[in-house]
């Protein structure tokens, strides 16, 4: 067992990959000479060569359609985009057609391609490079979508995501990165996608995140086990497909709930969770379920407004207690 | 006068008139008339292409038809008027090459060998369709032919065809990927930048400008800075040519010689087919917006008429010939509709079969009415 950062897990998957099989390329601004604008693809240019590590120009929809070609092709590759508000100049691609092609000619040609890219807000880079849209890919069927929140489950998911014979887009987080976990020395283990994951028992409350969220919320709990609230904490893990049963099963065990998201309250992914626990657990509910997420507005750059809007261990430590309060658990 | 017009990567423009394929030779005048070409073919090769291209007319014939009857759905987008641009680049390509098209795709999908029936079982919907009845009109693609697909978002093939030539490249093949187009699609981003990574990796693909000047019903130069498309790629050092797409030995030629050079050379080219639709963008589209002397040049220039008139003179298409290869077109055609209409549609258990490539858990599979939550 090894504790190494999140980078190094993604960065480690990568080159096994590409060492385990000759399909797997790698395209993406900067991220061949440069060696990656987060550093991800350190050293895999130098190892491989410019054939498999191929630096693209500035020109996201080109790029990530010239994935979508070489995949129908039987190439693997994986494109890094620098981060996902970029994807928005791709998302024809991605949609469209990265999504349809195996569908809509009727199950001829699967498209075996990765997207990794980070989200995340929190680096004060202002409003267009804060933004966690994931849930735009999420919607979409024939997309799979993951987010990891550990090390671990960064070189599992990548190694899943590059062995599907579907498009992944594979979350990353920049609030993650430098994030440190164990994982097993030699590790070959691949996640299975559209898998949840109760990351720590508890039988207060569930609390329910991803990424970045999953990760405080992990924190949260620990804090909140020294004042004797037992919280239970699910990992979301896949966006789509979206295990719902994992959510409700939690729900049914402590009877409430908090969902903690870096997005968007509105429409976003806590909604389809809130939903879905109404949906699966009505009659278990004794609380109304809570959201915490980002204040709807485009995330400033300014360092007291930027931390204001972001949900954090405070802003969700404090709806698990008001949740609490409301079903009348002991608070401490 | 020859107007097969040239680009270099330079981004002059010259005549090439006397540009010639040792095999076959042809110029075609500014005005469409073809005035050689006929002669040096052989004729059971022009007897085939005119096969080729009234198969084409019939089809889409028929397809119209079927679609004013309900029996096809969806938008429609037919080859009328294209017949010799489609015949002459299909022509050209190697059964281990390559298609991507836009969604005006039929033509292409019978001649890059696709059958009739399957082509026209998918218009209808049906099981035996090439996608299964999953794509329709805008969505033909099989795997064995290697037309890989028709799509209905304009340019949406544009970056599909350059990462396949890119696959190609990767792996040190000798297919090349062509990639149809129409004149609007020069104005989208993606073009561009197909073009620059076709360029800057040496992709061995050829991109084919089907300019019939409209776009719906917006004109080529209303909509184009450089109204000239071949010269387009000269800002990526990609050469385009330009040919009368009225004439089916010219698109050939053209084409053969673009083929071959992305071939050997890898590197990426455009052909530009001058062309000309017979009717509307779509089936529905009264095409109000074109001129009389619009569609009355149109008709005058029917690439279908104009060859046939051609072999006529020249004594390959007699009489009986004509009558022979028009009874067996018909029949091909309503071989297909019978066979369309024979097909059964897709059975509705089968809604969930192409959602994803690997199973994957917890996929959702309710239905509009059910629950989330089954108990």
């Amino acid at each position: 067992m090894s504790v190494i950062t999140y980078r190094q897990a993604l960065r480690d998957t990568l080159r096994a990959e590409m060492l385990r099989d000759d399909n797997v390329l790698l395209l993406g601004e900067e991220i061949g000479l440069f060696e990656g604008s987060y550093k991800i693809t350190e050293g895999l240019l130098n190892e491989f060569g410019e054939k498999r590590v191929r630096d693209t120009p500035i020109s996201e929809e080109g790029f990530v359609g010239a994935a979508v070609g070489a995949a129908m092709m039987g190439l693997r590759p994986v494109v890094e985009l620098m981060t996902i508000n970029f994807s928005l100049i791709a998302i024809d691609q991605i949609i469209n057609h990265a999504a349809k092609i195996y569908g809509m000619f009727g199950g001829q040609t699967s498209v075996p391609m990765v997207i990794r890219t980070p989200g995340g807000g929190g680096q004060q880079l202002g409003a267009t490079h804060s933004q966690n849209i994931e849930l735009f890919y999420a919607f979409v069927p024939g997309l799979k979508v993951l987010a990891p929140s550990t090390p671990a489950d960064a070189a599992a998911m990548l190694r899943a995501a590059i062995r599907d014979d579907d498009p992944v887009m594979l979350l990353e987080n920049l609030g993650l990165y430098n994030s440190k976990g164990e994982v097993p020395d030699g590790d070959e283990s691949v996640a299975e996608i559209g898998r949840a994951a109760v990351t720590r028992e508890g039988g207060d409350i569930t609390l329910i995140g991803y990424s970045r969220m999953a990760a405080v919320g992990r924190q949260v709990a620990e804090q909140l086990a020294e004042e004797d609230i037992s919280v239970e904490v699910v990992d979301l893990r896949s966006l789509r497909p979206l295990d719902r049963q994992t959510v409700v099963d939690s729900v049914r065990k402590t009877g409430c709930a908090v969902i903690a998201e870096d997005d968007w309250l509105t429409y976003g992914i806590g909604a389809e969770i809130a939903a879905s626990i109404q949906e699966g657990a009505f009659d278990y509910l004794d609380a109304p379920v809570r959201r915490v997420a980002m204040a709807e507005v485009p995330l400033p750059y300014a360092k007291p407004l930027e931390n204001a809007a972001l949900p954090s261990a405070e802003s969700i430590t404090t709806a698990v207690k008001e949740t609490l309060s409301a079903v009348g658990k002991r608070v401490g | 006068m020859a107007d097969t017009a040239k680009a270099k990567g330079g981004g002059t423009a010259r005549s090439t008139g006397g540009r010639r394929r040792s095999r076959k030779d042809s110029t075609t005048s500014a005005t469409g008339g073809t005035t050689s070409g006929v002669a040096d073919e052989k004729p059971d090769v022009l007897l085939d292409y005119y096969r080729r291209m009234l198969l084409v007319r019939r089809f889409e014939e028929r397809t119209g038809q079927a679609y004013t009857q309900a029996r096809i759905g969806g938008y429609c987008h037919l080859n009328l008027g294209e017949e010799a641009t489609v015949v002459g680049l299909m022509e050209s390509l190697q059964e281990r090459d390559y298609l991507y098209t836009n969604y005006r795709d039929h033509g292409y999908a019978i001649h890059k060998g696709m059958s009739p029936r399957r082509v026209m079982a998918e218009l209808y919907g049906r099981t035996d369709g090439v996608a299964k009845g999953w794509g329709g009109s805008m969505h033909m693609y099989d795997t064995q032919t290697r037309m890989l697909g028709g799509y209905g978002i304009v340019g949406g093939q544009l970056p599909l065809a350059t990462g396949a030539a890119l696959a190609v490249s990767y792996r040190g093949g000798d297919e090349i990927v062509m990639c149809q187009l129409g004149d609007g699609t020069t104005n989208i981003g993606a073009w561009h930048e197909a073009l620059n990574l076709a360029s800057l990796w040496n992709l061995p693909i050829v991109y084919a400008i089907v300019n019939n000047f409209t776009g719906m019903g917006t004109t080529v130069e209303k909509s184009s800075a450089e109204p000239d498309l071949y010269k387009r790629g000269s800002a990526y050092r990609i050469e385009g040519v330009r040919v009368d797409g009225r004439d089916v030995l010219a698109v050939r030629d053209a084409a053969v010689d673009l083929v071959e050079k992305a071939r050997s050379e890898q590197r990426p080219y455009i052909l530009e087919c001058t062309s000309y639709r017979l009717k509307g963008h779509s089936v529905v589209d009264p095409a109000k917006y074109r001129t009389e002397e619009q569609v009355a040049q149109a008709r005058a220039n029917d690439p279908l008429a104009a060859f046939e008139d051609q072999l006529e003179k020249a004594g390959v298409l007699t009489e009986d010939k004509k009558k022979e290869i028009a009874d067996s077109v018909k029949d091909e055609v309503a071989d297909a509709a019978d066979f369309a209409e024979n097909s059964p549609p897709p059975d509705v258990s089968t809604l969930f079969d192409y959602t994803y490539a690997t199973p994957v858990a917890n996929e959702s599979r309710r239905m509009p009415a059910d629950p989330v939550f089954a108990e």
